[in-house]
This record gives C-alpha cells, structure tokens and sequence, in this order.
C-alpha cells in the first residue's frame, strides 16, 4: 500500500511529501505521521511537498497551520512546495501566508 | 424559466469518510454538464466544506449509535446551473452571521482555521445558510458553470 507521507532528510531539513487527498478524514492520520517524525528528528526547516496531492480543503490548511504553531516550539520554520495553481487559491484565501514561520514557495 | 434537467438525493451516515464519497458523488452527478477542471475543483472543496461542518460541529459528541446523517440534494438545470443542498439535524448554530465570519471556529484548537463558509461562499456564485439551535443546519449552494 502506498504511503500518504513520504519523508526524506533529517538532521537540517526534513521534507514531507503529502500523498493523498486532504480532507479532515485524512488530516488526521496525516498529523500524527508528521508530528512523529517532526519531534524525532527536530529539524530546523520542515518542507511540505504537495506536489503528489490532487484534491485539498480548509483542512489542509488547518493541518499546516497547526504544524506551524508545533514547529515554532522547537525553532523550527515551515516551508510549502509543490503547490498547484488549485491549491495555491486555497492558501491565498486562507491568508497562511501571513504566518511567521511559514513560507510558501511557488 | 429554467427546467430542472437532473436531480438526486443521498443520505450519509456522519462519518468522516463519508467527505470523500460526498464530492464524489457531486463530481459525477454534474459531469452531464462537463465542467472545466477549475469548477469541478471548486465544487469539491466547497462540498467537502459543507460535509465536514456536519461531521465535526453539528453532530460533535454525539455517538456512533445515534443516527446522525447527512442529506445532500443536488439539481442540474439546463441554464447550466448546479445547486447542491447539505443538511443535518445537529446542534445548530447559534449565530449564523458569526460562525460565517473567517477564522471563527469553535473546532479543535490549532487544527481547524475556520475558514469552511468563506471556501464555500468563495468557490461557489451563492451560499445560503439557514439554522436553527437544537434543530440543525442547512447550506445551500450554488454555481453557474461558463458556458
């Protein structure tokens, strides 16, 4: 079976790859996995691919916010890649960008 | 006047799986209307927005023995026009004006961004919410597919 997270990295930087539709069914699942490998290997950039996620709502947003705030306790800051123009619409409308430890790449 | 060209109606258990199988659903129902990639999108956040309220504020707490279900109606017209109706019996919402408002929630602290209304009111041309305390709650959408 396929993963929903694939992670990549460690020590500096730790990548996320998201892959699988984010809703609040799968926002869950998707938190523990990230929060897990966040506090085991405490990186200074948590990068969150979402180039392999086809579909996203609030809860998406809900989920990256929520990795902001936990990063943020161990000096950590949250970089977005690999949005699609779809998603894209979502962050802006949901206004992450203006959290301080986040920045989203395009 | 417009002509209904296509109607249906589902009933769904609150489960949260059930967010998956509701925009689903819509994205077949109005495939006879061949929406561009972009509505289509639009149509599926905005319905899994709606779905989610249900399963995480109307029916909140409640067991799994109860039966909470979620009714969705959704109508083609031929002036290519979708509406699609989610309702619940939950709990209500107290202050409409309010819980419409972006970055209200009174969900999960930290995991919810409280942005479900503004996504539906955003990806759709209308949003009518009507809600009664005790009684339950009812979205209506609607969007006008590009000719």
């Amino acid at each position: 079976m396929q993963e929903d997270v694939i992670f990549r990295g460690g020590d500096r930087t730790l990548t996320a790859e998201i892959c699988c539709e984010i809703d609040h069914h799968t926002a869950r699942r998707m938190r523990e996995l990230i929060d897990r490998e966040l506090f085991l290997k405490k990186p200074e950039i948590l990068t969150l691919d979402f180039s392999s996620v086809s579909f996203m709502d609030s809860s998406g947003m809900g989920l990256v916010l929520g990795r902001c705030s936990l990063a943020e306790q161990i000096g950590c800051s949250v970089r977005l890649v690999g949005l699609s123009d779809r998603l894209m619409k979502l962050v802006r409308l949901c206004g992450v960008e203006k959290v301080k430890n986040l920045t989203v790449i395009k | 006047m417009k002509k209904i060209i296509n109607e249906m109606k589902l009933r769904l258990p609150a489960r949260s799986v059930n967010e998956a199988v509701a925009r689903s659903v819509i994205s077949s129902f109005c495939a006879e209307l061949a929406p561009s990639v972009e509505e289509l999108g639009d149509l599926r956040c905005a319905v899994s927005e709606a779905v989610t309220n249900c399963i995480v504020h109307a029916y909140r707490g409640r067991g799994d023995d109860e039966r909470c279900y979620i009714y969705i109606s959704a109508r083609l017209y031929d002036t290519r026009e979708i509406t699609v109706e989610i309702s619940d019996n939950g709990c209500g919402i107290e202050n409409v004006e309010l819980a419409r408002a972006p970055s209200f929630t009174t969900g999960e602290s930290g995991e919810r961004c409280g942005m479900g209304f503004l996504v539906m009111e955003s990806f759709t041309d209308s949003l009518c919410v009507k809600s009664r305390v005790g009684k339950g709650t009812s979205v209506l959408m609607r969007k006008k597919l590009k000719p």
